[in-house]
């Protein structure tokens, strides 16, 4: 997959979020499609927000957009047709069984950072999410929302230049979920391109730049947040957002 | 009262008796070396099957599975045969010496522990598999996280392997002959004295052996609870 380097933060910031590009990309299962042929691409600043309902095929295309799964037919390509670093939070955090901060520094270590730096980038990350406290408690036993904190600090420390979430808060209170969004915020002024699926009209809302809808494993609209809470086009996006039940 | 079997282990240890003392401290050499080799080869064995996917790999499971029931005699029997003069390894002169012992017992341990680790493993990583691939990590990467992590079943694994080779007979004295002051172990000396009707004798060293297992059990035991706790 992606091969990584020591992480520039600085570098990050100046340089434009990657562009990706989905060309006729499609999945299937045996002869079942589960998503596509769908054809987009991500070029503006974001937070991009893929909505729609169960079985649309939200985590199917953060998948393929990841490389976690190859695309049954199309391509998928970047700007400058380099992969860029990238990192990706599931909905439940896969954490190490180690402490805290083991699991930032094996990361670190994955990606070929200087032993001596490991500690201390690991330790600003922890900072910087609140998780000072429980840098050498055991990562599996952190309530949910610390994990979900701890795995958006693993992904901070490999400064991503774009960063997939599948739906990182499902499963969260509304004060981790505010802990999430604020975080998903910082890596936005970073410069990282952020890809963040959800089913949660109000979380789209507050973060969403642009909002990319599926449906039945079809991308039913690609525009800007504000359009497409106002004036959508699709008829699936319209039922979603006056709040029917969408198949 | 002599023809009791707890006074018999009883007085054994207490006395200190040198012949006991040098039995049980080959037996403990033998077996904890080979357990050590065997784990040696056999975890990274085992987290390589669960990693790689290559032609073989199931018959490679079922037979490492299989190897797990491998008769002790026939261990015995297959490194009698490496060993002895005519055989391919003759030159190494290692047939009757603790050295042959510890190879016969290597080879039982390790499907122990190549067949349960793999499993382990490939529990472990069906959890981590799309973390690590988003990570960027080679296979070869993913190997010494995957064993780490397991750490704690690994430790389990580790006391079933050296559970078998310090209550097993038949390889050993194929292979070491039960010298006395040579290659004489707990199980072979049991053997050699129930032969001879020394039942108490052979009742007390049975005694001492199982004691001497649980101490162990216990102590890895109590590390590995301890760390567990302190690392969730």
């Amino acid at each position: 997959m992606t091969s990584f380097h020591v992480p520039h933060p600085a570098s990050s910031i100046l340089s434009p979020p990657p562009a990706l590009c989905f060309d006729g990309v499609s999945f299937n299962h045996g002869e079942q499609v589960l998503l596509g042929p769908c054809s987009f691409s991500l070029e503006g600043t974001g937070p991009t927000l893929v909505m729609g309902p169960n079985g649309a095929g939200k985590s199917l295309l953060l998948r393929l957009a990841h490389g976690l799964l190859l695309p049954s037919q199309g391509q998928i390509t970047w700007s400058n047709n380099r992969c860029p670093r990238q990192a990706m939070v599931f909905q439940q955090p896969v954490l190490l069984r180690r402490s805290a901060v083991a699991n930032l520094v094996h990361a670190l270590a994955v990606n070929n950072v200087p032993r001596r730096a490991r500690t201390n980038l690991a330790r600003d990350a922890l900072e910087r999410f609140g998780l000072t406290a429980c840098s050498n408690k055991p990562a599996r036993v952190l309530s949910g929302g610390e994990q979900q904190r701890l795995a958006l600090a693993r992904a901070w420390v490999l400064s991503p230049q774009v960063l997939f979430l599948d739906e990182p808060t499902s499963a969260l209170d509304p004060a981790a979920i505010k802990a999430v969004e604020a975080a998903v915020r910082e890596f936005h002024q970073r410069g990282t391109r952020i890809v963040m699926t959800t089913h949660d009209l109000h979380q789209a809302r507050r973060l969403a730049g642009d909002v990319l809808f599926l449906s039945g494993g079809k991308v039913r609209e690609h525009t800007p947040a504000e359009a497409f809470f106002n004036k959508p086009v699709s008829r699936e996006a319209q039922a979603f957002i006056a709040g029917e039940l969408v198949e | 009262m002599e023809n009791n079997a707890f006074y018999v282990a009883l007085s054994l240890l207490l006395n200190f008796d040198a012949a006991l003392f040098q039995i049980v401290a080959l037996s403990l050499q033998v077996s904890l070396l080979a357990v050590l080799i065997a784990a040696v080869l056999g975890f990274p064995l085992g987290a390589a099957v669960a990693l790689w996917r290559f032609p073989g790999r199931g018959g490679m499971i079922v037979v490492l599975n299989a190897l797990m029931g491998l008769p002790p005699v026939v261990a015995g029997l297959m490194v009698y045969l490496l060993l002895s003069r005519a055989g391919p390894l003759g030159e190494w002169g290692l047939l009757f010496t603790p050295g042959a012992m510890v190879l016969a017992q290597v080879v039982l341990v390790l499907p122990i522990l190549a067949a349960l680790s793999r499993q382990k493993v490939e529990e472990l990583l069906g959890e981590y598999r799309e973390q690590f691939v988003s990570l960027g990590m080679s296979r070869s990467r993913m190997m010494p996280t995957l064993l780490w992590d397991a750490r704690f079943a690994l430790l389990t694994i580790l006391l079933a392997g050296f559970g078998r080779a310090s209550a097993e007979v038949g390889a050993v004295m194929m292979v070491g002959g039960n010298i006395e002051g040579v290659t004489r172990v707990m199980t072979t000396s049991i053997v050699l004295e129930t032969g001879k009707g020394n039942l108490p004798l052979a009742l007390g060293l049975g005694i001492v052996l199982l004691t001497l297992v649980m101490l162990i059990n216990a102590g890895v035991y109590l590390v590995g609870e301890l760390t567990r706790r302190r690392v969730g």
